[in-house]
Parts: C-alpha cells; structure tokens; sequence
C-alpha cells in the first residue's frame, strides 16, 4: 500500500520522477537535482513534506509529559510560537527519532517528527504517556510545503494576507504562527533562510500552484538531500537510529542537562557515556579530488576505524562531503583516509557544516 | 518510454556503440541509463592507449546517486576520450547519444558488432528490468 500526498497530481503535473520513500510515493526530481539544488541557494525552491507525521500534545500535563519524553528542556520555550529541534530517546540511550517541538502554552505543544518512524514514534508516546493527563493527536488532514532560499519569504509574502504578513513579519528563526489557515514557521532543512508551511489539504494543491505561479522551483527528495547534508543537518536512519547516542550524531547541543532533577528518558545512560568520553562523534569530511563519499563507507583513522553516515556530491561546493562518525580523538583539520571502491583516498575533517545562506562555511 | 535510436547497437548494460566505420566505435551510455543515474558529477575515462576486452570495467559514471561501472562492449584499443565530459559531465544527461559519449575503441574484430543488440533487443531487455 503506497501513500500519496496530497500534492502527488501537482509533482506529475511538473514532470516528477517519483520514488518510493518509506511508502510514500515522493518526487526525487523534476528533471534536474542538482538545477533544483541551485534553485535554492540562489532563489527559491519548495518541497513537499507533506509525508511528515505532524502529532499535537495538549493537556494539563503536557509540558511534564514533553520534559520526560525528551533530550531538551521544553521549559526554555516561553514565548508562543517558539520552537526547538531535540531527539526522543529509548531507555538505552538511542534515538528513536529526532524532532521539532512548537510551543503554543504550557498545556498546547505541536510536534512534527518524521514519516518513516511514524508507528513507532506514536507507540512510544502513546506507552510514555500513561498517567499523564494529556491528549495525543495525530493532524493527517494537513499538507506541508517548505519554502526555501533567499528569495523565499519574499515570494510567499506575494501569496500571504495582510494579517498574515503582519503575523510573519520579523518573525526569528525557529518560530511558528497560525494565522488564518496557514501555519507559518521559519524552520527549514537547507541551510537557507524560509518558511515551512501547514496548510490544510483542501487549500494545498491551490497554495502549490501560487507558489509555482512567483516562480518558487518544486524540488524533489534528490536536492533535499543534498542540502541538508551541505547544511550539516541529519538524516534519520542513516545519522543517527536507534543503536546511537546522540552524543555520536552531533546532537549533543540539543540536550539540556540543567536542571540536573529534570528526569528524562535516557539521562543516566547519556550521564555515563559523558563522564567516560567513550562515545564516537560525527564529523564532516571533505574530498577535494574526484569521488563522491557514500554512506557506509570505511574511514581509515590512527584512532581506529569510522564509518560515512551521509556521502554526497556538495552542488554548491563542486566536490564531495560526508557525514562520518569517527572516534573522539579526531580532530578538525585532521586528514584521514577513506576506503573508496577498493582504494583509499584522502579527505579533510572538518566541523559537520558545510554551506549556510549560499555561503561555504568550513 | 526513452529514445533508443535504431541506427545504434546496444549492451544489456546500457552502453550504446556506433558503428564509425573502419572497424572503429564510439561508445556512450543510454538515455535510459542517464535517467536511472540521475545528475552526473564525475566521469572517469579510460585512457588513450588502453587495450580492453569485451566486459572489462573501463570507465566510471558518478551520479549524484550512485557510482556505476561502464563495461567495454567489444574488444579493441581506446583511441579516443570525450574530455570535454572533464568540466561538464552533465552533457551524458542532456545528450545521452551526442555530446555525451565516452570513448572510442579500435575493434580488434569488427565482425564483434553483430553479436551486440538492436534497438529492438535493447528496448526488450530494458522491459525485463
């Protein structure tokens, strides 16, 4: 059984290839990825994410029930419409997935987790939920589009009401509003500025269009890709999955340690892989001469051995990047080697973030 | 369903050949193939001068995708490149049959050709994919 958006006649109707992910039935392109790519580092390019599982947690004990279930501290979000990036972890300590949470009130938080983990994610919450006073509810009657570049708030300003011009005016990085039937945040998965957008279906395949009408390039999986890996941005289930600490998938920042009695899932495991320095980290690595890195692929350090995650070619960059988890004692600026069909090949380490607003930032 | 001209001969494993005469072939791969790759970023040539056999692995196309092995179809010596694939290996997208060929072998048996498949044979043995 394959699912399809609600946006799926709009891809066919702009000539895309369409793949299965995860079952959903996704475009890879229209035509060009790497055209797609530059589309949004120099423009504005969209994205439908419609696939991704958007959950509302509401209830008097939703804020207790969130500062349990995961590795940052919803209790720094105090002002509507704010949001943070975190990972929900099992009770060994690996991440089950990773996620955005939008705060609206203490009793009212919108989480939107992804799709290829969606049955788990739910079955996790719902059994971390027991005793708490709150209700779960998943909002399938809704389309995502992510709106991305620089020019792309402009473009969607062209399509947006008075009011929600206003509303979006602005408005930080990692903040949501719902204004009119639109729910506008300023979150992404590129590295550049824009929106992403909760649209209901019944108006989506509409609001596609205008998009399309200002000039915004549809995008596929294919240029997501490569984006989020220029931008240093994980993917789940090829970054990070169930067997790794986020300390080992460069999501160290996305925990709150303080204060020190808040008792979330897989503390203590973190606590000790902390104390003891043991756990690998995620790096970038770039390859300047031909080759493209690919996932899984063997990196060869004086530390012992690691592994590429996330391999691509980097469009903006013009060569390869990766994602690699390699052991600690790695450090930026390192060279190491990786083991490229069947010969080794040198690459740089570098901090994992490659490009950010068009720009290379390693 | 992607344009396979009649006039070329074909592998199973999507390389085109066409027949330039004086027992010499030039050699790319299809637009069927290009489109399964996806956007190239690197191809890596043979060199002039190399002797290569029927089925050896002598060229390398990278996708953005994936790396994929392109096999000699016929036995000969590589008397050609396309170096212009060097700057923009894009051109095997945009022409696949064209400007976007590989290499140019030598036969060492021009009768080879007749053992490799019609656009008919071609577009059958993509059927079976």
């Amino acid at each position: 059984m394959t699912n399809k958006t609600v946006l799926h006649a709009k891809h066919l109707a702009s000539g895309a290839k369409m793949v299965d992910f995860y079952g959903w039935e996704m475009p890879i392109n229209y035509g060009s990825q790497i055209e797609e790519h530059h589309a949004v580092r120099q423009s504005a390019g969209m994205f439908d994410v419609s696939h991704m599982t958007i959950v509302d947690i509401q209830g008097s004990d939703a804020k207790a029930f969130l500062r349990h279930l995961v590795i940052n501290d919803v209790a720094k979000l105090t002002v509507a419409g704010k949001a943070l990036y975190t990972g929900m972890l099992n009770k060994e300590g690996g991440v089950i997935d990773d996620l955005i949470i939008y705060f609206f009130s203490d009793t009212n938080y919108r989480l939107v987790v992804n799709s290829a983990t969606r049955e788990k994610d739910l079955a996790w919450m719902n059994k971390q939920a027991r005793g708490f006073d709150l209700a779960i509810t998943e909002r399938p009657e809704f389309g995502m589009i992510a709106v991305q570049g620089p020019q792309a708030k402009a473009k969607v300003a062209e399509l947006l009401t008075a009011e929600q011009i206003v509303a979006v005016d602005g408005m930080k990085p990692f903040f949501g509003v719902q204004v009119g039937d639109l729910f506008i945040a300023t979150t992404g998965y590129t590295g550049e500025d824009g929106y992403e957008i909760i649209v209901p279906d019944s108006a989506a395949e509409d609001f596609w269009q205008k998009l399309l009408n200002v000039g915004v390039t549809p995008c596929g999986l294919g240029a997501r890709d490569t984006l989020r890996l220029e931008a240093g941005m994980n993917l789940y289930g090829l970054d990070m999955d169930e067997t790794v600490s986020p300390l080992a998938a460069n999501m160290a920042w996305t925990i709150s340690w303080e204060p020190s009695e808040r008792n979330f899932i897989g503390r203590e495991v973190l606590a000790t892989q902390k104390a003891e320095g043991s756990q690998p980290k995620l790096v970038g690595l770039i390859l300047t001469e031909k080759g493209v890195l690919r996932s899984h692929q063997v990196v060869v350090t004086e530390f012992g051995k690691g592994e590429i995650t996330s391999g691509t070619f980097s469009p903006t960059l013009g060569h390869s990047i990766a994602l690699a988890r390699v052991p600690r004692s790695v450090k930026v600026g390192d060279t190491l080697e990786v083991e490229m069909r069947k010969k080794l090949v040198k690459v740089q380490v570098t901090k994992p973030s490659f490009v950010r607003n068009g720009k290379k930032v390693f | 369903m992607s344009n396979i001209p009649s006039e070329l001969k074909y592998a199973t494993s999507h390389e085109w050949i066409r027949n330039e005469g004086n027992g010499i072939v030039t050699v790319g791969i299809t637009e069927h193939a290009q489109d399964l790759l996806g956007d190239m970023v690197f191809v890596e040539l043979p060199d002039v001068g190399d002797n290569v056999t029927t089925g050896d692995d002598i060229c390398v196309a990278e996708s953005v995708k994936a790396a994929s092995d392109i096999y000699a179809p016929v036995t000969g010596e590589v008397i050609e490149i396309n170096e212009e694939l060097e700057d923009a290996p894009e051109l095997v997208n945009s022409d696949a049959f064209g400007g976007g060929w590989l290499f140019k072998i030598k036969m060492e048996d021009a009768g080879e050709l007749e053992s490799l498949l019609d656009a008919q044979g071609y577009a059958n043995s993509i059927d079976e994919d």
